[in-house]
């Protein structure tokens, strides 16, 4: 037994859960796959005194596509994005990249709210979902808000979520037939958080082109210059403003200047893969 | 303490526990099921894993409680099974184990491996072999034995020429 001693709740509504984060406050902690929170409970790196358990709710469980927005319920895992249990708006993008999500055995618990509400900057969801300019809609005593991913998290696991708050969908935007993505990433292991990745999405359909790096321990950047080059531009990762472009990104991103080759190679590989 | 109504190996349990007490602790301490074994107790090593409705699972992130009203498959729990059997058969003739540490993590993602993807190729084996450590480092063997068994049932899932 390694956790610090905890009570635990798996309350059968979303409101019961929401009465029961306010009525008790910081000494709780929402929980669903567990996979990220499993960890720091028996590190006791988190010791609340509470957990509520939200990974039954059936609101937060399914998937539904309307206006173009793909809502997909908080506890949605990545097994099942994987599976393409749920519908893929993103040419294949999101499926993709929830195969290298840690493991198999995680990927079974592990879902795409938690691992947003945990906002480990080298979490590959949080570079994913900022790259697909994606938001959240969160319930909470105030009622129901929405806020972009990008506002949503304020530093490493640090967010603006409010007392009592928890995340319900992640609202993502339908891609148009026209759209391309392309990915990258480095991790010192299969299945290990990305050193550095990088994920890009340009639709014209949608005249939306993003490009974004992330890596351990700083949020994602948006590399501005950069996507606004490979919409108007291409993608030929060998021109000399392109290049350019990603040294003023990176340097604006504060990348650390240890790592600025290895971000360099990452997103010039996921520019090439955007081409692919 | 909240009671726990749970199924292990086809067998209804119901048994108070701690809320903290981990489904790994749960199924070795009171259940006395001890092929699961517990390495890092932080989700990395995969010894620990079991499946969940019918699931793999890391048992040792997963709180007992959690784990209530499912259906829970530990490595004493394949008696009779084809597929296991034949996993089985493929480790030992393979010698697809030194320690035995990592075995019943193992074979649980091997179990899932060959039962969830059809067009499983080497590459693939070891990249959902990824979540599993063997400190001996005995990887080719666990591989090869993934391999065997899969050409056993490609081979003979095809219809037999008339």
């Amino acid at each position: 037994m390694k956790p610090a001693s905890l009570s635990y709740a798996r309350p059968a509504t979303l409101s019961d859960a929401v009465n029961n984060l306010q009525s008790l406050a910081d000494q709780c902690r929402v929980i669903a796959g567990g996979q990220s929170l499993g960890p720091m409970l028996n590190l006791r790196l988190a010791q609340p005194k509470h957990l509520v358990d939200i990974s039954q709710l059936t609101d937060l469980r399914g998937a539904s596509v309307e206006d173009g927005i793909l809502a997909i319920g908080a506890c949605v895992t990545h097994a099942e994005i994987e599976d393409r249990k749920i519908p893929d708006v993103t040419l294949g993008l999101m499926p993709f990249v929830a195969r290298g999500i840690a493991y198999r055995a995680v990927r079974n618990r592990g879902t795409i709210g938690g691992s947003l509400a945990h906002a480990d900057p080298a979490a590959d969801w949080l570079t994913t979902t900022i790259a697909m300019d994606a938001s959240l809609r969160l319930v909470g005593p105030a009622g129901s808000r929405e806020i972009k991913v990008a506002d949503f998290v304020t530093a490493a696991m640090e967010t603006a979520i409010e007392d009592g708050e928890v995340i319900v969908q992640v609202l993502v935007p339908c891609f148009s037939p026209k759209a391309a993505w392309g990915h990258a990433k480095y991790a010192k292991k299969l299945g290990d958080f990305a050193q550095s990745m990088c994920v890009a999405v340009v639709d014209p359909g949608r005249k939306v082109a993003r490009v974004v790096l992330g890596r351990r321990s700083e949020l994602p950047s948006l590399l501005r210059g950069v996507s606004e080059l490979v919409a108007s531009k291409g993608y030929d990762t060998t021109s000399e403003t392109l290049r350019s472009a990603i040294d003023e990104d990176l340097k604006a991103a504060q990348a650390d200047r240890g790592d600025q080759t290895m971000h360099r190679a990452i997103v010039e590989r996921a520019i090439r893969d955007l081409a692919a | 303490m909240k009671t726990l109504n749970i199924r292990i190996n086809g067998q209804a349990v119901s048994q108070a526990v701690d809320d903290r007490l981990s489904l790994a602790d749960f199924v070795r301490d009171q259940c006395l099921l001890t092929g699961t074994h517990i390495g890092c107790e932080h989700g990395v090593c995969g010894a620990c894993t079991l499946l969940m409705d019918g699931k793999p699972i890391r048992s040792c992130i997963t709180l007992a409680v959690a784990a209530d009203g499912a259906e829970i498959r530990t490595v004493e729990g394949y008696q009779g099974d084809d597929l296991m059997v034949a996993i089985r058969k493929a480790f030992n003739l393979r010698h697809a184990l030194q320690c035995g540490f990592c075995t019943s993590g193992m074979l649980a993602t091997a179990y899932d491996v060959l039962s969830r993807i059809p067009d499983l190729d080497r590459d693939r084996i070891r990249a959902e072999l990824g979540g599993n450590l063997c400190r001996c480092t005995g990887y080719l063997p666990i591989i090869q034995a993934i391999e065997d068994v899969h050409a056993q049932r490609s081979a003979s899932a095809k219809p037999k020429a008339s």
